[in-house]
């Protein structure tokens, strides 16, 4: 912030000229009047606490990029028809034999749509220091959290970050509600 | 000339772009953009080989625009391939192996083959020429400053297509904008890829070294002999022998496991149908590409998803084991034979259906006995270095696999094992084996690099023709009735004419101004001595479409001409009519049946 006084050479300076503006210019006498009018601003205690961004309000989702997803997982993987399907009388065999047509499916439409690595490097099991200042949407601490940090602890699971997500683009008409057609077989 | 090459294998099942801009750095695949499924549109490195030709309202509107052509009314590509699955009828594939059966006719709108009236259908060549038309629009949109019309390029195809193929394929590229190209034959482009690799090849291979290149794809099958020889100090390469045209691939394979995997389901009472067969080959093919991948595994698990929405209740599983992986697909497609097997030919029945002519035997080593035996015979027109004295047939020196179903090692070593015992058995040194390259894209790739090649730097394959040629020349007899004429083939092209050569038939005939003239029109693969004026009977020969002209000028009149043949720069065989004012008409294939 700028300095709010004058130095001595600018005071003798203005001493000179200002009487001359007073005397000829009446306007500027006017604002110098006001001016020493005024209130003294009182000098600032401390820096002010720069304006707070608004509060981000929660985004409405459309809905229509997950939908896609869904749309695609179904298509490449069933995952849809796995999730609507009540396998709570089913035998695990038969479980296992439909996991394998959703795992494949879906892990290769994910591979192709999106590119996930795990948020941390270390092994499952291993010891790891959580530093000062860490950042909590990456790291969720359990356990005997007391103190400050660094925190030293065990790793239970590395975490997934999406890298890069690549959604095609899609054709202006389609309508993404419809996550999997109805299928008829002409006869 | 300057600026990149381009390379483009136009395959039975895929269509590959590769780029060379310098012979320093690999080759690279161009990636194309292709609707991959409904609505979407992503960018691949493989166009697949088919066309869709939709119904009036079984897509919704969008579900098929490109970019670059919002309202294109056809399908080429991923998406074509997918929902042709699903509508079989309007689906055409294999367009390839189409342009090059020549019991039909290639230029009229066939495809697909036995498709309902409705379906407006196309031609072999104008199928053809659609993959490359997406292929340079799709290039165009990526890169608007290097007009793929403006390019040179290297198209490459079967070795084994003969002249007609090739000018049929030429057509297709022209309908498709592509002016400016070169044919080039795959096994060659695969062996380029190769060199292209290996800067230091000189030292891999030595004088005298046979190179047979086994390229095995999707839908067919294609065998080359490179020999290794020594010009002017420097090793040059020489393209001694090429195969037949064989319709036999890994598909084939693929649904031969899917069979004997149906079967074992149907032994349990379980039912499939085409929808639930689809989804059979594809967990096959995972299951096969698992087991080899995977020595240790005895067997994969092979699932069939129902077509409902019940995935738990509908799903069908079974496995596929290394028994039935190694019965069914190596002793099935590769069986241990002697090498003086040959391929079984089909009992002649008298109505054949129309329809590509597919192998009938589907063991590899047969047709590899085949064609290494075929050359032996023919001594003296073989490069020096190439022995055949004593040996029942060609003895491969090297090996360079090529083709998606030679990534499996152990297909590879079976056919090695094969080709080692038939070698060990006339006292031969085992082949080595040429290592490295992708066998999908080597051949696009390869086919880039031949085109920095040919502007003057790099090894270059020779090799000229492939085939001889003769036409049909009726023979000056009695006529009696009931007997027709006498037919002599005479050899207009011998085998290995070069590239940018011509030749004239010496003896004259006359021919009648202003009427077509048509001459039968003959080919060989395996007669390699015959020179020039050679007569022989045609019985030996494999007949292609006659070729013909029309003479301009008064009718009624005979006038002399001699035939000539060119072997053009492009790869394709060009045959003339010649007066003695030295004014040529050109022979056309008269493929119209």
């Amino acid at each position: 912030m700028e300095e709010k006084r004058l130095g001595f050479w600018a005071r003798l300076a203005m001493f000179f000229w200002l009487p001359w503006k007073i005397l000829f210019g009446p306007r500027a006498a006017w604002r110098v009047r006001e001016a020493l009018r005024a209130p003294e601003v009182p000098e600032p205690a401390a820096l002010p606490a720069p304006p707070k961004p608004p509060k981000p309000e929660p985004k409405k989702p459309s809905g229509e990029e997950a939908l896609r997803l869904l749309a695609i997982l179904q298509r490449d993987g069933r995952l849809v028809d796995f999730l609507m399907e009540d396998i709570s009388a089913a035998p695990d065999d038969q479980v296992g034999a439909a996991a394998r047509i959703v795992h494949e499916g879906c892990r290769k439409a994910l591979a192709q749509y999106v590119t996930l690595r795990p948020l941390r490097p270390e092994r499952e099991g291993e010891t790891v220091t959580v530093p000062d200042g860490f950042d909590a949407a990456e790291i969720r601490l359990s356990g005997n959290v007391v103190g400050k940090p660094p925190y030293r602890g065990i790793l239970a699971h590395p975490g997934w970050k999406a890298v890069e997500v690549r959604l095609p683009e899609v054709a202006p008409g389609l309508d993404a509600t419809i996550v999997a057609p109805a299928e008829v077989e002409v006869a | 000339m300057s600026g990149p090459s381009f390379g483009i294998d136009l395959g039975t099942t895929n269509v590959c772009l590769a780029v060379a801009r310098a012979e320093n750095e690999p080759p690279a695949t161009a990636l194309v953009p292709q609707v991959v499924h409904e609505g979407e549109v992503a960018e691949r490195p493989l166009l697949p080989s088919f066309l869709y030709l939709p119904g009036p309202a079984e897509l919704k509107e969008g579900a098929i625009a490109l970019p670059w052509d919002p309202d294109r009314t056809y399908v080429v590509g991923a998406f074509a391939r997918e929902q042709g699955a699903r509508i079989p009828s309007r689906l055409v594939a294999s367009a390839k192996s189409w342009l090059s059966h020549a019991g039909v006719d290639r230029r009229e709108a066939i495809l697909p083959w036995g498709a309902p009236e409705e379906v407006e259908k196309v031609s072999p060549v104008g199928a053809s020429a659609r993959y490359l038309a997406h292929l340079r629009e799709a290039w165009d949109h990526l890169h608007p400053d290097l007009p793929l019309a403006e390019q040179d390029l290297v198209l490459t195809v079967p070795a084994s297509f003969d002249a007609v193929a090739r000018e049929l394929t030429v057509e297709a590229a022209r309908a498709a904008g592509l002016e400016r190209l070169t044919l080039l034959e795959e096994p060659q482009a695969a062996l380029y890829a190769w060199v292209a690799a290996h800067p230091d090849w000189r030292k891999r291979l030595s004088v005298g070294d046979l190179i047979l290149v086994c390229d095995i794809g999707g839908g067919t099958t294609d065998f080359s002999l490179i020999a290794v020889m020594e010009e002017e100090g420097a090793l040059e390469l020489r393209r001694v022998a090429v195969g037949d045209h064989i319709l036999l691939g890994g598909d084939n394979m693929d649904l031969a496991l899917t069979y004997a995997l149906r079967a074992r389901l149907q032994e349990k009472g379980q039912t499939i149908d085409d929808w639930q067969l689809r989804a059979l080959v594809h967990s096959v093919r995972q299951a096969k590409e698992q087991l080899f991948a995977d020595e240790s595994l005895a067997a994969a698990p092979v699932v069939i998803p129902g077509r409902g929405s019940r995935l738990i209740g509908g799903t069908l599983r079974t496995e596929l084991d290394r028994a039935t992986l190694e019965s069914v697909l190596l002793d099935g497609f590769f069986p241990r034979v002697d090498a003086d097997a040959r391929p079984e030919t089909p009992r002649r029945v008298a109505l054949t259906a129309l329809g590509l002519p597919y192998a009938h035997d589907p063991a590899f080593t047969r047709h590899l006995a085949a064609f290494l035996g075929r050359h032996a015979a023919s001594t003296a027109s073989l490069p020096p270095g190439v022995h055949a004295e004593g040996r029942s047939f060609l003895h491969p020196t090297a090996i360079l696999f090529n083709g998606g179903p030679t990534k499996a090692a152990p297909v590879r070593a079976r056919i090695l094992e094969v080709l080692e015992s038939w070698i060990a058995a006339e006292g031969g040194r085992p082949p080595k084996v040429l290592e490295g390259g992708d066998p999908d894209l080597a051949v696009a790739r390869g086919a880039a690099y031949y085109g920095l090649v040919r502007r003057g730097r790099g090894v270059r394959i020779r090799g000229g023709s492939a085939r001889s040629y003769y036409v049909g020349i009726e023979r000056a007899e009695l006529a009696v009735p009931g007997v027709p004429p006498r037919v002599d083939a005479i050899c207009i092209a011998p085998f290995g004419m070069e590239e940018g050569s011509e030749i004239t038939l010496s003896e004259p005939l006359g021919l009648w101004v202003g009427e077509p003239a048509s001459f039968r029109f003959f080919a060989s693969s395996s007669r390699r001595d015959d020179e020039v004026g050679t007569a022989v009977d045609p019985a030996e020969l494999e007949e292609l479409p006659p070729i013909e002209t029309t003479l301009e000028g008064e009718a009624g009149v005979a006038v002399p001409v001699r035939l000539r043949a060119r072997l053009t720069e492009v790869g394709t065989l060009e045959l003339f009519a010649v007066d003695a004012g030295g004014r040529e008409w050109r022979l056309e294939f008269q493929i119209e049946r």
